[in-house]
């Protein structure tokens, strides 16, 4: 499965990864448009917008400029010295890779998102639409969809669930401050999904003069495919910061995956380049129990929801699972169907952290190198530095730091305090009160 | 494509029979294990003796993206009493014998997919006394498993044409489509508008194309809607405000299928008996309708968004 061994059959070839998807929006077996008729046209419409707005200098030119003045691009890359040498102290050889973090934390709105939004937004305008809407998790799509909307003039309209409204009250606030209107979806699980369902009822009554910005690489085709390319942007300059500070291409790219639009960005410039590893880290909740976790393609099995074929959470009677991550946009039973052909070819590694590992990566991240990660992002540190500590120094792993954690402070100091209790408790009932020391215990960790 | 692997199909008898007297069919919709589980079997005979020709019956679905809030509110109460797919197909046995109208089955392509892929679900869906199926979210392009899996179960396929869909695109639907074409009589807002569809454009181009008869739904709630519908059309489907209804009746302790039955009658009162209004220009081109279907997109162009009560401006692709 990790490697692509040469096929003998031709026909069995599959074609340069990077060529995906094919003309039906396929990704393999993946992807393709499952949505109702009165979709079916604007869809269509935004794949020729976009295809001809691909080969037009003047939008490129004009989203370049977004990216350079507006949001700060290129962002920084830079070594994790002081959490290389965590990850050194944790190996059994005490060797590790060295680590690197791509900062997209420091991209404008705090999160890669704004590259996706900007770059739908322009779209909208050349297709004439005057409004968009957007569903968010943790909010930071729906912040980065009202902050492109109210630099170009657009009205937007956000739903989010309302579990999440709760969880990411901050960037509520801030999308209402911008400008856009916050609405609270309190059907089903009141969550990511939920929103998604709403947001594409909306779009099926508004069509003619609205954009849904969807935001990640999930949905009918071409939005897996558009978001993908307007988030390469994230891989494109990982490449070009190796070279230019580690003098190659690195070793390992990791990314966090809920629907996955940071890693496919991050990833998609590397799957031609079969030296580099590239590792998906999904969210692994509690445990791996149906309804405890957000890791589709760890433990779920093909299916269609939201408008494409995928690896999906589901029960034996058709139903979409109930999920559950401590972070607010990795809670989703589905992944963009270029990571099920990713998965299933062999091209990517994915894994699942779980909410205890990853809220000990978002201390670490924040105590070793001064950056409070977005608890999403933590998934993707707590697996690099696993990793790296089994790599050779002179080896180097990337990880595509997606957003910052202002958002979470509130929600991961009640999780660290409930974690704590519990410790405390067990600590407590196993009479070890004396040994006690939380901090001390992350760096004796072993993997 | 009509019933390659049986007889005459239910449905197919059903329009046919309706066809020969001049006659047209109401079509309520309602959702599987919705106001209770259990009481499919008693709020299908009610309907019946209102009138009803045909039913279709709402599988339910977790993340239904192609219904509407009432809709979707509903197959949520009832995955909450327990009654998925699996549940659905048992009281559609149950109950196919105490009826003799046809039964469709609407069901989201998710749902296919999962239990057993287009030819095993088929396969179940007729073994449970369904007629037919649609399924709003498996578009032209993706339903070519579907069309070979229904017809060799004996079932109907009916694709939908939305106001917005291109003449060409209709047109190849309408041939795809076996039992009937359903016709999305607007591609905005349904709910409290209060005027009835307009449909004679994208009606026209599907009489020129096939002989299917069509059936329209979206935003038919009163008996005047389903008079204008059935002006142009063979059905009129009345999805939401049924499935409200009954809701409300439930909910408030009445007698759902009993209030089914009379709502169904009220709405049977304006189905068209005679022949069609659009009759002498039925097999003309589709370059006549153009602009007849132009302006009702326009009409329905820039939605206002709507308040937060479900039932008002509420925004659904095939709620009927």
């Amino acid at each position: 499965m990790s490697t692509l061994e040469p096929a003998t059959d031709p026909d069995l070839i599959p074609r340069r990864l990077s060529e995906a998807p094919d003309e039906q929006g396929r990704y393999g077996e993946y992807g393709g448009v499952y949505v109702p008729e009165t979709l079916v046209h604007a869809l269509q419409e935004l794949e020729e917008t976009y295809y001809k707005a691909r080969e037009d200098q003047n939008f490129r030119d004009e989203l370049s400029r977004l990216f350079r003045e507006f949001v700060g691009r290129p962002t920084p890359f830079h070594e994790a010295r002081r959490l290389s040498g965590h990850a050194r102290s944790i190996s059994r050889s005490n060797t590790a890779a060295s680590i690197w973090l791509k900062r997209e934390d420091l991209a404008h709105t705090g999160a890669h998102k704004i590259n996706n939004t900007l770059g739908q937004a322009l779209l909208a305008k050349k297709m004439g639409k005057r409004r968009i809407i957007a569903e968010t998790g943790a909010g930071q799509h729906g912040v980065a969809s009202a902050t492109a909307a109210a630099h170009l003039g657009l009205k937007c309209d956000v739903y989010m669930g309302a579990e999440d409204v709760r969880r990411q009250h901050l960037n509520v606030v801030r999308m209402r401050m911008l400008g856009a209107s916050v609405i609270s979806v309190e059907a089903g699980s009141r969550t990511l999904k939920d929103a998604t369902n709403e947001a594409m009822r909306d779009w099926m009554g508004s069509v003619d003069d609205t954009h849904y910005i969807i935001g990640s690489v999930v949905g009918p085709h071409p939005f897996p495919m558009i978001v993908r390319d307007f988030q390469s942007v994230m891989g494109k300059e990982i490449k070009a910061q190796s070279i230019r500070h580690i003098g190659k291409l690195p070793d390992a790219v990791v990314a966090c995956v809920g629907g996955g639009s940071n890693a496919a960005g991050a990833f998609f410039p590397f799957v031609d380049e079969k030296g580099v590893r590239l590792v998906g880290v999904e969210a692994g909740g509690l445990n791996s129990s149906p309804g405890n976790h957000a890791a589709p393609l760890t433990h779920g099995s093909p299916g269609v929801l939201h408008g494409s074929l995928s690896y999906v959470l589901q029960t034996e009677d058709g139903q979409t699972e109930n999920v559950h991550s401590c972070s607010a946009g990795l809670d989703y039973p589905g992944v963009g169907p270029e990571h099920a052909y990713w998965k299933d070819t062999g091209r990517v590694e994915y894994a699942a952290v779980t909410d205890d590992d990853a809220l000990d990566a978002f201390e670490l991240l924040a105590q070793l190198e001064g950056i409070i990660p977005a608890l999403e992002t933590a998934h993707a540190v707590a697996q690099a530095v696993r990793l790296a500590a089994t790599l050779p120094e002179e080896q180097s792993v990337v990880i595509n730091v997606s957003g910052r954690g202002d958002k979470d402070v509130q929600e991961a100091a009640r999780l660290i305090g409930l974690r704590d209790e519990r410790e405390g408790e067990a600590e407590r009932k196993a009479g070890s009160d004396l040994r006690a020391k939380p901090k001390k215990r992350k760096k004796r960790r072993r993997t | 494509m009509h019933g390659e692997s049986v007889g005459l199909n239910r449905i197919e008898s059903i329009f046919a029979g309706l066809r020969a007297e001049g006659k047209t069919a109401l079509m309520p919709f309602v959702v599987g294990g919705h106001p209770r589980p259990g009481m499919l079997g008693d709020l299908l005979a009610g309907l019946e003796r209102g009138g009803a020709s045909i039913v279709e019956v709402g599988i339910p679905f977790s993340d239904p993206i192609a219904d509407g809030p009432v809709i979707s509110a509903a197959m949520d109460e009832a995955l909450r009493a327990g009654c998925g797919p699996t549940a659905v197909f048992e009281e559609v046995r149950a109950a196919r014998g105490r009826v003799s109208l046809g039964l469709v089955a609407m069901v989201s392509v998710s749902v296919v997919h999962r239990l057993g892929g287009a030819k095993g679900f088929c396969e179940r869906a007729a073994g449970a006394g369904f007629d037919g199926l649609i399924v709003p979210d498996a578009p032209l392009e993706a339903s070519g498993d579907l069309r070979a899996a229904a017809a060799a179960a004996g079932l109907t396929l009916s694709l939908l044409v939305s106001p917005s869909t291109p003449p060409d695109r209709a047109a190849a639907i309408a041939q795809a489509s076996t039992g009937f074409v359903y016709l999305l009589a607007r591609a905005g807002i349904t709910g409290e508008r209060s005027d009835a569809p307009e449909i004679s454009g994208p009606a026209g181009v599907l009489r020129a194309a096939s002989d299917l008869p069509i059936a329209c739904g979206f935003g038919i709630s009163r008996a005047e809607h389903v008079a204008a519908v059935t002006g142009e059309a063979d059905a009129a489907i009345v999805g939401s405000a049924m499935v409200r209804r009954l809701g409300e009746a439930a909910s408030a302790g009445r007698d759902a299928p009993a209030e089914g039955e009379a709502m169904a009658r009220e709405l049977a009162g304006g189905l068209r008996s005679g022949p069609r209004t659009d009759a002498k220009s039925s097999g003309v081109g589709g370059v006549r309708d153009e602009p007849a279907r132009s302006a009702s997109i326009a009409e329905d162009a820039t939605p206002p968004l709507s308040s937060e009560d479900g039932s008002a401006g509420e925004r659904v692709s095939t709620d009927g």
